[in-house]
């Protein structure tokens, strides 16, 4: 026989037997588009140079916070140039291809590390506010709470193999039913309650469609957000703007005792509002659920490869119906924050693509709840910094910080991602022989 | 008593699987029709037919996965309904696919509790689970790490795991579903080692094939299985010639006919040609070969060792990283596939359902498929289709094609007819050189015979034959000269009547000289050695 396990190598969805491995042209291409990003990056930043006067200041803390840490100083010229160099370095290094896999990822992270504190300090620099490093974090973990609860959504669903392109409009749906039983009972509870089924009702119409009728699954995703912005937006209009059903309670955030008062984590992660909390906890939750649990293992069988589960005795349909139903509840949970964290109103298609976003970082986030959720959060950073840069009066129109997110996705999509590999049978209807 | 009381007074003297008059449809194709079939504890019972005869599907109703519309199964006395393969599985059945029901990414204990996870409150209990794997592996001799992910396994070990994984579930009997197909002879030896000592500990095992040689070499029973219905039973003691009857219903030349050929100038020359499968793994590895006019190349080989990659690199539809193709002495390496085939490179792919031709289309238009925008078919950009049908005419004539009409789709053939009428359009042309890849996989007894005649006669008109196969029969009846391919590479090039023996340690990656020292052979067989 041919010997024990090879040591050769992570061959992945291979037919061929172990054997040698070389650079694929899909890792080349990864390696030098970030190698040229990032060198045009640092070029970038040694351009503005000429623009970067005097000190950059960076607030640590809100004017609230119970221990106030100073206002941090830096010399805006010396720190631009040495953030531009360092990413020209590292792009350089990336696109010579000599670095090894291990110093690449360090150089990818140099060069982004690089950037965002150049352009900070740029940004900064000679301004009459500091940049407020608290706000941004604090904002960040709460512009991303249902960015993460909508990704756990659909790395659930897409783990038993049903794309599931429609947490848009679970957002969408599960918000309204917020605001409208908020209103009724204003109740912060009973609407997360509510907005929960309407989640795990949006995603039965999706199992019916995807998983009973074998719909294709991209089309039946666009044709559901559709049918959510229709009609939350009909409902809306014909009847709960007139019976003023949309005025929902407003959480508040709850301070976590002691932890609270740690210096500059405290306010920044551990005073948030509820359903950040259960956002961060939802995670881990996710997390043992699919890999920890006999469930889980069922789930991820059926989406990589649902005939060998149906061979031991699985219900493919079930395991995937199970999965894109308790995905609802976390995509509905999602939708419940746009009401309860902002106005309690609900405004015509307010989600705003979100529920896209949150579809970028589950495939960024290779379909793993703890990546996505960082990816998540990584777009919550990158929206939280357009407004926060906006304060500080820089020269660059507001409409392209707001762009920030967005542009942050193509590229993360396009170019940083590199190597993916999606359940095998990810959006593929299964059929009995 | 009644004859359908589930009754387990002698159930001991009752100890068996039995089949009877297992019936199935699919529309108005019966795919078994009254299948009698019995398996008694410590038997390996084999099934043999040709791919089509219904071997498969009277084996997904025994696992379950299809409900007969007629007939009956009964276990150890105790009549059976299966719903599901759960059912089977507690009725004490396994089954070893032959395209393995394992999950790539998991690992070995995860595919071995899939369905019966051990742990409690829903948490699953992977140290209990590694023990049984352990257990398990050690009372049958069957070593594998719990904890080695599939996809970075070999097939052979795959195979293990999948047997393991039926053996886990208690099961006393046993389908091997075409078994055979992935392993190199080394392994097959193995393999049927272990279907002997499950069937020595008592276990009834049934053993599906097509390959002759296997049969008479394990089976204490054989049940032939041919258009669905059972055509006879033998003992192990009949002859090839006599299975191969019963198999196919008429008599068979199981050995093709060749005259000596002299070979000539090299027309298709690969020198360091690589190409890397999208994972970056290297599928063939700065490869060398030549291949001259009027000789017939086999390359040997266990399957996913590269040839597949090879046969695309050569016309093209598969990427080349680096290397130079000649053929006839022009570089096509940069040649589009079209251009290639303009050049003279014919090509039978390996999956033809896939690659080969395009099912919806008619006999005819599949025979045009490489010239249909050439003259004589093609005016201008009209074609021509009273030229176009009297080509498929005279081709269906030549090639022996069993089609109701030219106007047929080529996805209602037979896959024998389909294999012709690929072969047909590929050697309907002046060819440099002929690139095939398993020319008769799945393909009827009866047809392979002809096809290899075709291939035969493609050779005596002068042109380079490429032939990549998996079939050691296959090289052996067609081949001037053998190479042997493992990891990407060429690890040798042997004469034709080079010994299975010797073959087999070459497709596990030995050299020519270790092979033959360990098979220790006599060279004197082995001539015209070249590597």
């Amino acid at each position: 026989m041919s010997g024990e396990r090879t040591t050769a190598g992570s061959l992945e969805g291979s037919v061929l037997e172990p054997g040698r491995s070389l650079e694929t042209a899909a890792l080349r291409r990864q390696r030098l588009s970030v190698g040229i990003l990032i060198s045009v990056v640092g070029l970038l930043l040694l351009g503005l140079l000429a623009a970067t006067h005097g000190t950059a200041r960076f607030a640590l803390s809100n004017a609230f916070d119970p221990v106030q840490l100073p206002t941090v100083s830096l010399p805006g010229l010396p720190l631009v140039l040495v953030c531009g160099l360092l990413c020209v370095a590292a792009g350089a290094g990336l696109l010579t291809g000599r670095l090894a896999g291990r110093f690449q990822t360090l150089a990818g992270t140099v060069g982004g590390v690089g950037f965002l504190v150049g352009f900070l300090t740029w940004a900064a620099a000679g301004r009459a506010l500091p940049f407020p490093v608290s706000n941004q974090i604090a904002q960040t973990f709460a512009v991303a709470t249902p960015l993460v609860l909508g990704a756990l959504a659909g790395v659930l669903c897409e783990r038993a193999g049903v794309i599931n392109v429609a947490i848009e409009g679970q957002f969408l749906v599960a918000a309204q039913a917020a605001a409208v039983v908020g209103t009724v009972t204003q109740s912060i509870a009973w609407a997360i309650i509510a907005a929960a089924l309407a989640g795990v009702g949006m995603a039965a119409l999706l199992a019916v469609f995807a998983i009973k009728y074998r719909v294709n699954q991209v089309v039946l995703g666009v044709v559901l957000n559709l049918l959510a912005s229709g009609i939350t937006g009909f409902l809306l209009d014909q009847r709960f703007s007139q019976s003023n059903l949309n005025s929902a309670p407003v959480m508040s955030s709850i301070a976590i005792p002691g932890l609270s008062k740690i210096p500059f984590i405290g306010p920044v992660v551990f005073d948030q509002n509820i359903l950040a909390y259960l956002a961060g906890i939802s995670v881990p939750v996710v997390w043992v659920l699919l890999f920890k649990t006999s469930w889980g293992l069922r789930v991820r069988s059926v989406g990589e490869h649902p005939r060998a589960a149906d061979t031991v005795g699985i219900s493919v349909t079930g395991m995937r119906w199970s999965a894109v139903l308790v995905g609802g509840v976390f995509a509905g949970i999602g939708g419940a924050f746009f009401i309860l964290a902002a106005t309690g109103h609900f405004t015509r298609d307010f989600t705003n693509g979100s529920g896209f976003i949150a579809l970028a970082a589950v495939i960024m986030g290779r379909w793993h709840p703890g990546w996505a959720a960082l990816m998540a959060i990584f777009f919550g950073f990158a929206t939280e910094l357009g407004s926060q840069v906006q304060t500080l009066n820089t020269p660059v129109p507001s409409d392209f910080l707001q762009m920030l997110p967005y542009v942050a996705t193509v590229i993360a999509v396009a170019g940083l991602i590199g190597r993916v590999r999606p359940p095998a049978s990810d959006g593929e209807p299964y059929q009995k022989a | 008593m009644t004859p359908d009381a589930p009754e387990a007074a002698d159930s001991r003297a009752d100890e068996s699987l039995r089949l009877s008059g297992i019936t199935k449809r699919f529309g108005s194709l019966v795919a078994n029709s009254g299948i009698d079939l019995e398996l008694r504890p410590g038997e390996i019972h084999c099934l043999l037919g040709e791919n089509g005869a219904g071997k498969s599907t009277l084996m997904n109703i025994l696992y379950g996965l299809l409900q007969p519309d007629e007939g009956q199964i009964v276990v150890d006395g105790v009549p059976r309904v299966f719903t599901g393969p759960r059912n089977a599985i507690d009725a004490g059945i396994g089954m070893v696919h032959q395209h393995f029901m394992l999950v790539d990414v998991f690992t070995v204990a995860e595919n071995m509790i899939l369905g019966r996870e051990p742990g409690t409150l829903g948490l699953i209990n992977l140290r209990q689970a590694r023990r049984r794997v352990t257990e398990l592996s050690q009372q049958y001799g069957l070593s594998v790490d719990p904890d080695a992910r599939i996809e970075n396994l070999p097939v052979g070990i795959q195979q293990r795991v999948e047997i393991l994984k039926a053996l886990a579930n208690d099961a006393r009997y046993l389908i091997f579903d075409e078994p055979t197909a992935v392993l190199t002879p080394q392994e097959i030896e193995e393999l049927m080692r272990v279907m002997r000592s499950l069937r020595d500990e008592g276990k009834g095992v049934i053993f599906i094939t097509h390959k002759l040689r296997e049969v008479r070499a394990i089976a204490d029973r054989i049940t032939v299985i041919r258009r669905g219905a059972v055509a006879g039973v033998a003992g192990p003691g009949e002859s090839e010639a006599s299975l191969a009857e019963k198999m196919v219903g008429h008599q068979v030349s199981l050995t093709v006919s060749k005259q000596q050929h002299e070979a000539g100038d090299v027309r298709l020359r690969l020198s360091g040609v690589t190409a890397v499968a999208a994972n970056g793994s290297v599928a063939v590895d700065d490869l060398d070969l030549e291949v001259r006019g009027g000789e017939i190349l086999c390359i040997a080989g266990v399957q996913g060792n590269g040839q597949s990659e090879l046969a695309a690199a050569l016309i093209g539809t598969y990427p080349l990283r680096s290397g130079t193709i000649m053929v006839d002495g022009r570089t096509v390496d940069r040649f589009t596939t079209k251009e290639r085939i303009d050049a003279g490179l014919g090509y039978v792919p390996e999956d033809r359902q896939h690659d080969g031709f395009v099912g919806s289309y008619s006999v005819a238009e599949n025979l045009v498929l490489n010239s249909y925008h050439k003259p004589p078919y093609a005016q201008g950009l009209a074609l021509r289709g009273g030229v176009i049908r009297s080509n498929a005419r005279d081709r269906v004539a030549e090639f022996d094609i069993r089609t109701t009409s030219i106007d047929t789709e080529v996805a209602a053939l037979s896959g024998g007819n389909q294999q012709k009428v690929v072969l047909a359009r590929e050697l309907s042309r002046e060819l440099a050189v002929l690139v095939a890849s398993q020319p008769t996989r799945g393909v009827d007894v009866g047809a392979i015979e002809f096809l290899h005649k075709r291939l035969v006669a493609e050779r005596d008109r002068g042109t380079a034959v490429l032939i990549i196969s998996t079939e050691l029969d296959e090289v052996a009846a067609l081949a001037d000269r053998v190479a042997v391919m493992f990891r990407g590479r060429i690890v040798g090039i042997v004469g034709p009547h080079t010994s299975r023996e010797v073959l087999g340690l070459m497709m596990a990656g030995a050299s020519v000289e270790e092979a033959m020292a360990s098979a220790d052979v006599t060279t004197e067989e082995t001539e015209g050695v070249v590597t």
